[in-house]
Parts: C-alpha cells; sequence; structure tokens
C-alpha cells in the first residue's frame, strides 16, 4: 500500500471555502479496506465517513480471515478527486486499518453484488417475470402461487436495470448486499 | 515468562514499565482497585485534580513539555465524559496522552448502569484508538500497545476503558518487550527522490521560506537542531506557526516571527510572495491560509509531514515527504551538503531587503499609556523581566494568547503550551499544573484572560494542595476580549454577551485558595507586580488591570488573502464583509 500516491489533480478546497466544494468533476470509486476484526473497528470506518462528510454508495464487511482476524471492508464512495485522496489517506490512518486499496484505481477489477426480489404479479406479469429472470440468470430460490423471490447475482448496474423491469411486473421487495469487489489478474 | 497479577496491579506495573512517573487522575467508584494499587506504592506520583478536564489538560502541559506522554486515571461515566475536552485538545495538537477510565462491570454493560457511559463510543472521533478491555488476559498488552500508538507516527491520544470486574480478576502480565509487534509502524524516513526534489528547488529560489510548525517540536529537540543549522547554512527566513514557537530561536536573525491571523506583516507577506515554501510540520490550517484561493499563489510548495492525511488535504503541495521532521531533515541537510551547500545568494539578497522592507513596518507597534496598562506592554515587561530565566509559558485562548505569542520570545522548543488546534478556554491554568510537576524548578506562567481563567479556576487548589508555584498571570480586560474584537469589526458593535460582569476578586479568590494574590493597574507598579509575582514560593494570582478596548493586531480578517492585513484600528473600516463573517 503506497498511501501517498500523490496526484495533482483538483485544486485544494478546505471547509472553510465558501464556493461549492464540489466544483470539480465527481468520480466513483471502490475502496477495499483490510482491517483487524475487533470490536467498534467498523464504526470507526463509518465515524469517519459522516464526522469529515464524505458518501457512502455502498458498504459491504464480513471476516476473510478467521485465524489472522482480519475483515475486508468494500466501501463505494464519490468525491472529487481531492477527496477520494483524502479519504483513502484517512482510512489509512485508523490504527486497526492494514491496508487500502483503490480498486478503481488499481483495477481493473470486478464488482459483483447479489440481489434479493419478491415479485407477487399475476397473469401474464407472473410469467414476464419468470420470462425475464431467466434472461438476466436469476433464479427462484422461494415461490408461492402468488410471488416468486427471485436471487440475482451480478453488476450493480445489471441488478438496477432487472430491478427496473421487475417494478411494473409486481415488485413489492428488494435486499441488496452492497458491492464485493477484486482485482482482476493474479496480483 | 508470565506473571498473575489483578487487573488493577496490571494498570500500575504497565505504567512502571513505560516509564511513567506521574498520573493526573480523580478517583470514583469503578476505579477504587486502581486507585487502592495506586496506595500501596511510592514510584508513580499521583496528581489528584479538582476535575477531570484538568487532568487532560494537565497531563497536555506534561507531555508538551517533557516529550514524554501525559497519563490520565479517571472513572466511569461522568470521570470519562469530563476528559472529552481534553482528548479532543491533544488530538488536534498532536499531543501524546494515554487516558485510563474506568468502566462499570462487563456483566453490567448495556445496562444503563450508575456512571455507565459509552466511553470508547463518546471518545471515538477525539482519540487516535481506544480500546475497551473485556479479558484481564488482554490488559497488559493493550496498555504496552496504548503507548505504542500514543507516542508513534503523528502522537495523540488515546483511551484504554477498563471495566471493574476486569481490574479484580487475576490474568497473566506481559512486559512491554513481550508483547507482540504492533502493524502499527508509520514511516518515518522521507523518500530520497521527494528530498532531493526538494534540495534541488532550495538551491534555485531566490525567494524561499521555512514555514514550520508543531510537528518540528513533536519530533524532539533533534529535529529542532537540524532545524536550525539548516536555516543557519541556508539562510533562508523562517516562519512558525503558534504550535511551533521555539524550535528555530525567537532571537534567531533570520526569525520572521509568528505567521497566520495574527502573525507579523512580514511573516504573511513572505508567505504571500515567496515562490519556494518549506512546509515543516505544519498542516495549512485555515488560521494560517486564509482564503485558499490566494494563498501564496505563485509559490512552489513542498510538505513534510508525518500524517499522509495531512499532505494535500488544504493546499496541493508540488513536492511532498512523508516521514518525521527529524529524519527527513538529517536527510535533507545530508545531501544538501553533498551538493555543494548551494544557495540562490543574489535571490536571497533581494529577498531580505524585501523582507527589511516589510519589518520596517513595525506591524506589532501599539500605542502606549502611563495610566492605563496595555496588553501589549505587559507582556513586553513579563518578557523582559523573565526571559532569562529557566521559564515555560501556557495559555488560555484568545486576545491574550495572541499578545503572548506575539510578544514572548521563545528560545527552545517544548517551552510553550497552549491550545492552538481546539482553541480551548481552560487549557491554560491546568497546563501549567502539568508542566510545574515535571519542572518543579522551574518557573511557570500562565497567560491568562478573565474568562478563560475562571473555566477551570478550581484547579488553583489542586496547584496549593501539591505547592506547585504556577503563576498566573491574569490580563483583566472585564471582556470575552477576542469574541468583543470580533463584534466589534464585525457585527456593527452590537457587544452581546462579551463582557464579564461579576468578576471574582481575584485577589481575595487567590487568598481563599490559600495562594497569593496581586492586583496591578498602573503601568508604574507592573514591573514591581511581576517581580513580586516571581519571587513569591508559591503559586500566584496577578490580576493586572488592562486596557479593555484594545484590539489585537496585526489580523487578517477571515476569507481575507495574507496580503490584506489589518495593522490597526485606521484600517478596520468595513475590513470584513458578508463572505467573511460567516467564517470562524
Amino acid at each position: 500500500m503506497n498511501a501517498l500516491k500523490l496526484k495533482k489533480g483538483a485544486s485544494g478546497k478546505s471547509a472553510y471555502d465558501l464556493k461549492n466544494p464540489l466544483g470539480d468533476l465527481i468520480e466513483t470509486h471502490t475502496i477495499a479496506v483490510l482491517v483487524d476484526n475487533e470490536a467498534g473497528v467498523l464504526a470507526r470506518v463509518i465515524g469517519l465517513f459522516a464526522g469529515r462528510g464524505y458518501n457512502i454508495e455502498s458498504l459491504t464487511v464480513a471476516e476473510v480471515d478467521h485465524t489472522g482476524h482480519l475483515s475486508r471492508i468494500t466501501i463505494v464512495t464519490t468525491g472529487t478527486p481531492a477527496v477520494i485522496e483524502q479519504i483513502k489517506a484517512q482510512l489509512a490512518r485508523i490504527v486497526p486499518v492494514h491496508e487500502v486499496h483503490d480498486l478503481t484505481v488499481e483495477g481493473p477489477s470486478v464488482e459483483r453484488e447479489l440481489a434479493m426480489l419478491k415479485v407477487a404479479g399475476k397473469a401474464n406479469d407472473r410469467v414476464e417475470a419468470m420470462r425475464l429472470a431467466e434472461i438476466f440468470r436469476a433464479s427462484v430460490v422461494d415461490t408461492t402461487l402468488e410471488s416468486f423471490v427471485f436471487e440475482i447475482t451480478g453488476a450493480p448496474s445489471k441488478i438496477d436495470a432487472f430491478v427496473d423491469l421487475m417494478r411494473p411486473l409486481g415488485l413489492i421487495e428488494i435486499a441488496r448486499t452492497g458491492v464485493a469487489a477484486m482485482l482482476r489478474g493474479s496480483t | 515468562m508470565t506473571r498473575q497479577m489483578s487487573g488493577a496491579q496490571m494498570v500500575v506495573q504497565a505504567l512502571k514499565d513505560q516509564g511513567v512517573d506521574t498520573v493526573f487522575g480523580y478517583p470514583g467508584g469503578a476505579a477504587l482497585p486502581i486507585y487502592d494499587e495506586i496506595f500501596q506504592q511510592n514510584e508513580i506520583r499521583h496528581i489528584l485534580v479538582r476535575h477531570e478536564q484538568g487532568a487532560a489538560h494537565a497531563a497536555e502541559g506534561y507531555a508538551r513539555s517533557t516529550g514524554k506522554p501525559g497519563v490520565v486515571l479517571v472513572t466511569s461515566g461522568p470521570g470519562a465524559t469530563n476528559t472529552v475536552t481534553g482528548l479532543m485538545d491533544a488530538l488536534l495538537d498532536s499531543i501524546p496522552m494515554v487516558v485510563l477510565s474506568a468502566q462499570v462491570p462487563t456483566f453490567m454493560i448495556g445496562t444503563d448502569a450508575f456512571q455507565e457511559a459509552d466511553t470508547v463510543g463518546i471518545t471515538r472521533p477525539c482519540t487516535k484508538h481506544n480500546w475497551l478491555v473485556k479479558d484481564t488476559n488482554k490488559l497488559a498488552e493493550t496498555l504496552h500497545q496504548a503507548f505504542h500508538v500514543a507516542t508513534s507516527g503523528r502522537p495523540g491520544p488515546v483511551l484504554i476503558d477498563i471495566p471493574k470486574d476486569v481490574q479484580f480478576a487475576t490474568g497473566d502480565y506481559i512486559a512491554p518487550g513481550k508483547v507482540k509487534i504492533s502493524h502499527y509502524q508509520p514511516r518515518v524516513k522521507g523518500d530520497i527522490e521527494a528530498i532531493t526534489a526538494l534540495v534541488e528547488a532550495m538551491e534555485k529560489a531566490k525567494r524561499p521560506v521555512f514555514y514550520t510548525g508543531g510537528g518540528v517540536i513533536n519530533s524532539g529537540k533533534g529535529a529542532s537542531q537540524l532545524l536550525r543549522e539548516l536555516v543557519a547554512g541556508t539562510g533562508f527566513p523562517i516562519t512558525s506557526t503558534l504550535m511551533g514557537l521555539g524550535a528555530y530561536p525567537a532571537s534567531g536573525d533570520n526569525w520572521l516571527g509568528m505567521l497566520g491571523m495574527h502573525g507579523t506583516y512580514e511573516a504573511n507577506l513572505a508567505m504571500h510572495d515567496c515562490d519556494l515554501m518549506i512546509n515543516i510540520g505544519a498542516r495549512f490550517d485555515d488560521r494560517i491560509t486564509g482564503r485558499i484561493e490566494d494563498f501564496s499563489p505563485r509559490s512552489k510548495k513542498a510538505h513534510i509531514d508525518i500524517d499522509a492525511s495531512s499532505i494535500n488535504k488544504v493546499i496541493q503541495v508540488d513536492i511532498p515527504i512523508l516521514g518525521d521532521v527529524g529524519h527527513v531533515l538529517e536527510d535533507l541537510l545530508k545531501i544538501w551538503k553533498s551538493r555543494g551547500r548551494k544557495t540562490n545568494a543574489e535571490g536571497l539578497k533581494k529577498w531580505w531587503s524585501k523582507i527589511e522592507e516589510w519589518r520596517a513596518v513595525d506591524c506589532l507597534k501599539y500605542k502606549n499609556s502611563d495610566s492605563l496598562i496595555k496588553p501589549q506592554y505587559a507582556m513586553q515587561r513579563l518578557e523582559a523581566l523573565t526571559k532569562d530565566m529557566d521559564r515555560y509559558i501556557t495559555t488560555e485562548v484568545g486576545q491574550h494568547q495572541m499578545w503572548a505569542a506575539q510578544f514572548l520570545g521563545f528560545e527552545d522548543p517544548n517551552r510553550w503550551m497552549t491550545s492552538g488546534g481546539l482553541g480551548t478556554m481552560g487549557y491554560g491554568l491546568p497546563a501549567s499544573i502539568g508542566v510545574q510537576v515535571a519542572h518543579p524548578e522551574a518557573v511557570v506562567i500562565n497567560v491568562a484572560g478573565d474568562a478563560s481563567f475562571l473555566m477551570n479556576m478550581q484547579e488553583m487548589g489542586t496547584a496549593t494542595q501539591f505547592n506547585l508555584p504556577v503563576k498566573q498571570f491574569i490580563l483583566n480586560n472585564e471582556r470575552l476580549g477576542m469574541v468583543r474584537q470580533w463584534q466589534q469589526l464585525l457585527h456593527g458593535e452590537r457587544y452581546s454577551h462579551s463582557w464579564s460582569e461579576s468578576l471574582p476578586d481575584f485577589v481575595k479568590l487567590a487568598e481563599a485558595f490559600g495562594a497569593k494574590g496581586i492586583l496591578v493597574d498602573d503601568p508604574k507598579n507592573l514591573d514591581d507586580a511581576i517581580r513580586e509575582m516571581l519571587a513569591h514560593d508559591g503559586p500566584v494570582i496577578l490580576d493586572c488591570l488592562v486596557e479593555k478596548h484594545e484590539n489585537c493586531f496585526p489580523m487578517i480578517p477571515s476569507g481575507k488573502p495574507h496580503n490584506e492585513m489589518l495593522l490597526g484600528e485606521a484600517s478596520t473600516e468595513g475590513a470584513i464583509d458578508a463572505g467573511g463573517a460567516v467564517l470562524v
């Protein structure tokens, strides 16, 4: 991890600047953070984002190394290039943080999300939902005479598209996991 | 080889093993087992404060004046929450501090027990790191880790919350050397390529300036020595933030004075007009930069900092150098010398003649009076009568703090303790107590305002109890002077709640605490009053009645660039516009 891959880009803006601090181009970045799986570590990360006014678009966390007690947090965030650099530097100085990787910069990376959708359509809508699910390679994990629960995995944009298609077909509930991401290739 | 002992014994043992000689604290129900152990030993001195906020600031004063971490011991609930201001103060000023807070027993956590508070939750954003220890077997390791975190990298406050049952239970004690190495090992050596780039820039620079900060002090006395060598060798001018005063001597030839909102004209204009700015351990605070867009528009900027998040946070720099100031300066000097100690002599000569023009403005001049004590005059006399002493200065926050920074000269690091980042009124008195505990023979003076002093005046009791001869020099204008100044300049002279009615009689107050009180209101008697204060072997309050409406100049109004400074009363008309008014 090189916490100081400093790019000169957007001009520095302080909280005291009167003009819109987001005047620069807003970018979306996916950041993977390896942390000690100890009490309060998620609160530290979330508290950092809340306290300094950064955005969280998606956040997932789970232990990935049981013996080493390490968890991986995947955060999708948005901000100007300067803000993104600041987010990474701030994350890196949290004591239980081991590594910070900007997958958007270090990429290309694979991003996947799992979603479950409950669709309660009638007659033709029910048939159409089933047909679209096949196209999207969503699987049915629960069914009644009135409803399906679909499970779909993919990039967030694919899930967004599937959700939009299901909406008029009787979509009544959605659960999404948030993004897990990994660099492509062998490193 | 481990030793079995109770959690409370471990706390005391770990403090001894970490070389702690002093703890500032206040007992309470959940902390009783630790206090019982404190009672049964003599190696660690416990200073009983009168309020836990006082303990935290005293520990800051101790830490800032010694370079060692300050240690605080408090009970659960209100004991812990009362340290919050001190923790935040230490976080913003990068002061190493270890706070041990007791907690209700683990089986009562979450039940809203008596004196229960979610201490780690409350202190998470105001510590560098904190821990709740639920297992006595993990306590020793956590204590040692806490000292490691507080003192490595950018120093800061840490807190360990210790439930009462964990204090009572028995477990294995691990000595500091046996603890597994923490992955938290901040980089101290700077990148040689970047340092070389800075040397190249220094060789060419026509108008360079060193802009130094608290990071030089935190890096240790060696860093200040290297800085002095570098300044003497290059002949570059040097300015410093409030937090960095003393790293370079105020009597040094290249000293421009402090920079920033109330900094000197020459320092701020040098920052504005320079072509190479070398930031060493400072953080481009808003009190320094003024309006960001107009901050030193034509300069190449280098920034040496141990905290990567400080670099490019506010100001984008050209040469970032991540590392400890001492280590980086060592390499920097080595490289600069090996390349032949080059500077742009002709450029520098012109630059200095420009600086001399700015110096000639004499920006700190003020109109003295025969009948009233001007606060600036009071500081000048204090300086004249104490500068040759083994002297430490603390301050409260406000106008008096800025006058102290402007008129007192600091020749060495660790001699100046002030709340820079958080601006905590009530810091100075307890901080002076912490300094005096660490330096019993030295002269320790808290330059205070009447309003700030009242915020933690209960600590006069601590000073008396422990026979700490701290000198409280109150510049008493019966006003919240800085608030009043801003209301005058910014809010149409509507002085909303900025004067102190019903002030106590400070002489009687001193006497009520068993200290000495002196009042002075005539400039002719000022020197005698200061001498009397210094001569008394015990705590003193010197109530120095000063001109009530004096404003602190120079001043860069909020939202203005460095080259639009106000130099005195005549220049204040309409100086701050609506845009500036929303800033702090």
